[in-house]
């Protein structure tokens, strides 16, 4: 079954289309890896495909019209990991899961012992339990991010789009980050489109990657297929090569004679 | 092995789940208590000498659990038809004003926003300034005044509103707050256009604008009550959505939130009760924004907590900078504005220099 199916789909910007005739679906379960260079429109697509922005062209999410949807019903399909989410600091960790619940409440109503229950679980899956009364403004980096993906795991969402989600976080973190979310698709059959820089860690992850240049995708395939020294010069202007590390493949920047 | 999801809910039992801080207890009696206090202080102080157990003794004569009361009419006239009317009305005009800035500080995402945000002040003042100048004087008392600066403070937000609009990006909370700024500034040119061409009543203008709760007895309060008890109760009620829309406005819709909606409800709810706690009482300053942000310093809280603080201490602050108004250089008065402005600007100073080092 697929969990997306985007057919056409254009974002235009101040009149400028930054995302244009976008063809991708995306099988249940799988792990896409978007990625291209500054600009290339990856955060569009991840907002148009979350409902945060309008586009042209036709979304469905589980084989359901994403214009039948109503804003409620949209976040309970797709939650959204955003690059500098807001964390207000005077919000305790608790507080801010719990809003994960926004999308299952009333707009007047106030969290069920069933949504406080399922709030704790997801904390302490995240091994946060501890944390739960902490203030936001006093987390590291990295107990930040898990709070984010805790948020975005108490919505219950099956489709979880992450823009950068590991930008902020240094290189043991960011192992620690992406194999949680590993873990969390297996156990709970999640769908995640992650935009990323880091071709590497993208590439070790991701089932699928997709390539996207000035708004159009460039290529879509699997790790090995996308990531050529061609294509990375071509799109990125980078000098690299891709080489193999433990049969997975890992970018290393080339430095020629410049 | 991982448990299954079944078995870790299991595992947590409804008491050791995670909960939001609403009001903390110590929090909710330290609230009270200074309300209590306030409404107590504001009914005894005056000119004329009420004992705390003659007003005590006369409170259950008025209640049918005592007999007669011990104060002779006069008394007994003053307490319940000038002072008590008074201090309640001192009450629900503070309440209104601090739980309307904090739902505008909320709303807009903006922590200098106050009650006169989007041009209610502006349109406040000139709606009372063309009722005093303009209007045949039998007219311009307690009747028409009040229903004139309502209809000016609504207009100038009807106004902004529609520029906000306008712009055609109804997500940014910054377009409203620069339309009201436009839409202030403009009311205000008419308004000091107007008082220009009327010097004659330049006194009675000024001394709107400063703010005075006025001494008429119940009528005002009744006026008064309705709005507030439905725009706070409003507002009350979107008190959780509030704390969501502190994740700013992408973050909120993609909670589900219909932000625009939600915007333009607690907008509409503030408003309404901003307008008519101006009405009755002229323009008084700073509450809007002392009050909610000496509470996010002391208490730390979110709007669940933040929202029904803001309109008890607003309201026993407002209580209390009246008392000062009028005993302090009695038997005149004070313009209730300056008193909130001279006493509440160095005390929020203190909050906040107490606050450093704190994280």
């Amino acid at each position: 079954m697929k969990a997306i199916s985007a057919r056409g789909v254009t974002v235009r910007l101040g009149g400028r289309a930054v995302v244009r005739e976008v063809e991708l679906e995306v099988p249940r379960g799988q792990w896409v890896g978007l990625i291209g260079p500054n600009g290339a429109g990856k955060t569009t697509l991840l907002r148009a495909l979350a409902g945060l922005v309008t586009h042209e062209g036709a979304v469905a999410l589980h084989e359901r019209p994403t214009g039948e949807l109503t804003r409620r019903e949209w976040s309970r399909i797709v939650a959204v990991v955003p690059q500098e989410p807001v964390t207000p600091p005077w919000m305790t960790v608790a507080e801010y899961v719990l809003l994960g619940r926004t999308p299952h409440l009333g707009q007047l109503a106030r969290e069920s012992t069933h949504d406080r229950v399922a709030v704790t679980r997801t904390l302490a899956r995240l091994d946060l339990l501890d944390e739960r009364d902490r203030l936001l403004g006093t987390l590291s980096g990295g107990e930040r991010q898990r709070v984010v993906v805790a948020r975005a795991l108490a919505q219950e969402a099956s489709i979880v789009l992450l823009d950068e989600p590991t930008a902020a976080l240094d290189i043991g973190h960011q192992q620690q980050a992406l194999e949680l979310l590993d873990t969390l698709r297996s156990e709970s059959e999640l769908t995640l489109v992650a935009a990323m820089h880091d071709l590497t860690l993208a590439a070790q992850y991701a089932d699928r990657m997709v390539l996207l240049d000035r708004g159009r995708v460039e290529a879509d395939g699997p790790p090995d297929e996308v990531l050529t020294e061609e294509a990375i010069a071509r799109h990125y202007d980078a000098e690299i090569r891709v080489v193999r590390v433990d049969d997975r493949l890992a970018v290393v920047p080339a430095r020629t004679g410049r | 092995m991982p448990e299954t999801a079944i078995e870790v809910q299991r595992s947590i039992a409804p008491a050791e789940a995670v909960r939001a801080r609403g009001v903390s207890t110590g929090w909710a009696i330290a609230a009270g208590v200074f309300l209590a206090g306030a409404l107590v202080l504001g009914v005894l102080a005056g000119p004329l000498h009420i004992g705390a157990g003659d007003a005590f003794h006369s409170l259950l004569a008025r209640l049918g659990l005592s007999d007669s009361s011990p104060l002779d009419p006069t008394a007994e006239s003053i307490l319940w038809d000038l002072r008590v009317p008074r201090v309640v009305l001192a009450a629900l005009v503070g309440g209104m004003l601090a739980i309307a800035g904090a739902t505008y500080q909320g709303v807009f995402h903006n922590p200098l926003a106050d009650p006169y945000l989007l041009g209610v002040a502006a349109g406040a003042g000139l709606g009372a300034t063309l009722a005093i100048s303009y209007l045949p004087r039998a007219l311009a008392g307690h009747q028409v005044l009040p229903i004139s600066a309502f209809v000016g403070g609504a207009a100038a937000v009807v106004v902004t509103w529609a520029i906000g609009r306008s712009a055609g990006r109804e997500r940014d909370a910054t377009t409203f707050v620069l339309a009201g700024v436009v839409v202030a500034s403009f009311f205000t040119a008419i308004q000091t256009f107007v008082q220009q061409q009327n010097s004659d009543t330049l006194q009675e203008v000024y001394s709107w604008i400063l703010g005075a709760l006025p001494s008429s007895g119940w009528s005002d309060v009744g006026v008064l009550a309705p709005y507030v008890v439905v725009a706070s109760g409003v507002i009350l009620a979107y008190r959780r959505v509030l704390d969501v829309l502190s994740l700013g406005d992408t973050e909120a819709a993609s909670l589900g939130i219909d932000v625009g909606r939600i915007r333009l409800t607690l907008v509409v709810a503030a408003t309404v009760g901003t307008a008519a706690a101006v009405a009755v009482s002229g323009l008084i300053a700073f509450v809007g924004i002392i009050v909610p942000h000496t509470i996010r310093l002391l208490a730390g809280t979110s709007y669940r907590g933040l929202l029904p603080l803001s309109f008890v201490v607003g309201a026993g602050f407002l209580v209390v900078a009246d008392v000062i108004a009028r005993t302090a250089l009695s038997p005149a008065e004070l313009p209730i504005g300056v008193v909130t402005a001279f006493f509440g600007g160095p005390f929020f100073a203190v909050a906040l220099s107490s606050m450093r080092g704190r994280a």
